[in-house]
């Protein structure tokens, strides 16, 4: 967001204008930040520290939905179910092809996006709510295809499959505080990517397609190829944020999850944290993760208290919460927390004068 | 295909399509009169079920409800809840969002389904509710001779009838209501343009909320016809989903196609479960996805709808 800058701020060199840290301030709050990251397993407990990873993988997930809808605004309901297509991709590759998990994890970001290209293709046909149609079909047909299809492969009806642990050296990954690292340095290398996909030609296409995508097929954006390239790229974070999470619970399938409800709340995440923002998917994810976290609390307190209530106290305050804050967010912050931020720093930059 | 058993699933497919139309005309109607697509109106159909379950005295066994009204009082006590309802969203919810792109206004029903699902799961209870006090018993059958077909007739359930019935007179009433009265034409002159209909004295934000009670009243309908069939229990908001097919397949903008829509989803419901090959007859819960997605690529603007054209 280097485009609202005070007088006189200039770039003399090419190295300045590229830069993505600029302040000295930029270093130290990426320096702490890093240094939080990787050093929680050493001072967090196990709770916080697989909710870390919980908020890890889901952030990688949710970038892919925000280069989709975010940036090239083309609405999906289908993110958790591409989310599937990587968890078994990986699985299957390393308990059927003997693969290792890290060589099993970008061919199973690969798998989820060329399944992301073949539902994308409707994109080209149709827009607005009419895509979010397209990928509501997805959104039933895949896990409908995990559940019927291959049975001896995908765990047929029951829904689950067993996933192996993740082996290198001799590093026990079954501990979250081991395994989160995985998830920690698949979100630094995606983030890293994806902050240069929004600055770079790819990024801006996207931008001119959501905004409006005659004009930019006028100005020489192939929205045949642009969009697609979306599609791969939201479904391969997708693959790969699913075939972490799958070594990461030592499961996979409808069982766990993958609804229609997870592609919605993974929306209603990214518009919590900011559309069109690389801080948007940190915030929304954190924001929505602690929430669901405490209302799981709150209901448990509840139903210590009217045990009689227990199986309806248990599972409704999620699903409120979730939506009112939605609703707020949409009325009251549509732009969301990242917007939030981008207003606390102008504020700070003009402290003595404005707010 | 399975020869004798498809005439009495094309029979029972298209009695099935009847509430699944009706259900797709409250979308439809919402979506004509303000441009917003109700994700949340399968919530609305589940709540309106349960709604009137719990005015019937179903929630007595846990030993709180002390309301116990025969069916059709607690069916008229549901629907004005259920008007006030869909008064209250668009009061609250969807006025503040006018003039929101297309995202926001689809998340805000989203989340308003989200919020439904929760109030209601905390209200009612999360376990099946098996005893919707249902007008027929499963053995109230009138049977029709028909050679050829399996057993060489057609069974036909009182309460598949009946739910057909109710759905097509409550749709084809609403559909006159729409095209003969002058708040019908009021709520067409809206749908057609804001400002014009403003110009020439309708109050549009009163027909906003008049269609949002009516999408109310249609969603607590068809919950009550769906129970009839399959019991309260939160997953009929995802049976209601696959009014979303229908929808597509007649036309966003057709009150007509959204019935038939509803009745073609019905049909190839059923039929797909006439097929010999057991992955075939297993689809019947994602034929009308599949349905969708042919439609969406060879004629977006469905049966019925209107073919948009773009201008910049």
């Amino acid at each position: 967001m280097a485009i609202l800058r005070p007088a006189g701020d200039f770039d003399r060199t090419y190295e300045q204008d590229m830069a993505l840290l600029r302040r000295p301030w930029h270093y130290w709050l990426l320096g702490i930040s890093l240094l939080a990251a990787f050093t929680l397993p050493l001072w967090g407990d196990a709770y916080l520290i697989s909710t870390a990873n919980q908020i890890a993988y889901t952030v990688i997930a949710v970038q892919g939905l925000n280069i989709l809808t975010g940036y090239t605004g083309q609405i999906s309901l289908s993110q958790a179910a591409f989310m599937l297509v990587g968890g078994y991709a990986s699985a299957l590759l390393v308990i059927h092809a003997g693969f290792s998990f890290f060589i099993a994890l970008p061919l199973a970001a690969l798998a989820a996006g060329a399944i992301g290209l073949i539902f994308g293709l409707t994109s080209l046909r149709v827009k607005g709510f009419y895509l979010a149609f397209a990928t509501l079909a997805a959104q039933f047909i895949i896990p409908w295809l995990s559940r019927h299809t291959f049975k001896e492969y995908l765990g047929g009806t029951d829904g689950a499959i067993e996933v192996p642990l993740p082996q290198l050296g001799g590093v026990n990954f079954g501990e979250v505080s081991n395994f989160y690292y995985i998830s920690l340095v698949v979100l630094l290398v995606t983030t890293v990517l994806l902050f240069n996909i929004s600055r770079t030609r790819l990024g801006r296409a996207f931008v001119s397609v959501r905004d409006n995508d005659l004009a930019a097929e006028l100005l020489g954006v192939n929205l045949f190829t642009y969009k697609l390239r979306a599609f791969f790229i939201a479904a391969m974070l997708a693959g790969l944020a699913g075939a972490i999470k799958a070594h990461s619970q030592r499961g996979v399938g409808t069982e766990f999850g993958y609804s229609l409800n997870e592609s919605i709340i993974f929306l209603g995440m990214l518009v919590i944290g900011g559309l069109g923002t690389n801080l948007g998917p940190f915030l929304g994810v954190a924001f929505i993760v602690l929430l669901e976290d405490f209302s799981n609390l709150l209901g448990g307190m509840l139903a210590g208290v009217f045990p009689e209530l227990s199986g309806q106290l248990l599972t409704s305050f999620r699903p409120i919460f979730f939506g009112v804050a939605l609703m707020l967010f949409l009325i009251y912050e549509p732009r969301g927390l990242a917007h939030r931020w981008q207003l606390l720093r102008a504020g700070w930059r003009l402290r003595p004068f404005a707010r | 295909m399975n020869w004798p058993l498809v005439p009495q699933q094309f029979v029972t497919g298209l009695l099935n399509g009847g509430t699944i139309g009706l259900i797709a005309l409250g979308i439809v109607l919402i979506y004509k009169s303000s441009e917003v697509f109700n994700f949340a109106h399968g919530h609305l159909v589940m709540f309106g079920a349960f709604l009137t379950w719990w005015f019937t005295g179903g929630g007595a066994e846990a030993g709180g409800a002390v309301i116990d009204l025969p069916l059709w009082a607690a069916l008229i006590a549901a629907l004005i809840v259920s008007m006030g309802i869909g008064l209250l969203i668009e009061r609250f919810a969807l006025r503040p969002m006018t003039g929101q792109p297309l995202l926001a206004i689809m998340l805000m029903t989203l989340g308003l389904a989200q919020l439904i699902e929760g109030v209601t799961a905390i209200l009612f209870g999360v376990e099946l509710k098996s005893n919707f006090p249902a007008p027929f018993s499963p053995s109230d059958v009138l049977v029709i001779p028909f050679p050829g077909a399996f057993g060489d007739a057609i069974r036909l359930k009182y309460t598949l009838v009946a739910t057909f019935a109710a759905a097509t007179l409550a749709a084809a009433l609403f559909i006159w209501f729409f095209n003969s009265t002058k708040t019908g034409l009021a709520m067409r002159a809206t749908a057609e343009d804001h400002e014009v209909a403003r110009a020439v004295g309708i109050k549009v934000r009163r027909v906003f909320g008049l269609s949002w009670g009516i999408a109310g009243v249609i969603a607590t309908l068809g919950g009550v016809l769906l129970a009839t069939v399959s019991g309260v229990s939160l997953n009929l908001s995802t049976v209601a989903l696959i009014a979303f097919p229908a929808i597509l397949l007649g036309g966003l903008e057709s009150l007509g196609g959204a019935l038939l829509g509803g009745f073609a989803i019905g049909l190839v419901q059923a039929l797909v479960q006439a097929s010999r090959l057991i992955e075939v007859r297993n689809s019947s819960e994602i034929a009308p996805y599949l349905l969708l997605l042919v439609v969406l690529l060879i004629r977006p603007e469905g049966l019925f709808g209107q073919k948009r054209i773009e201008r910049v």
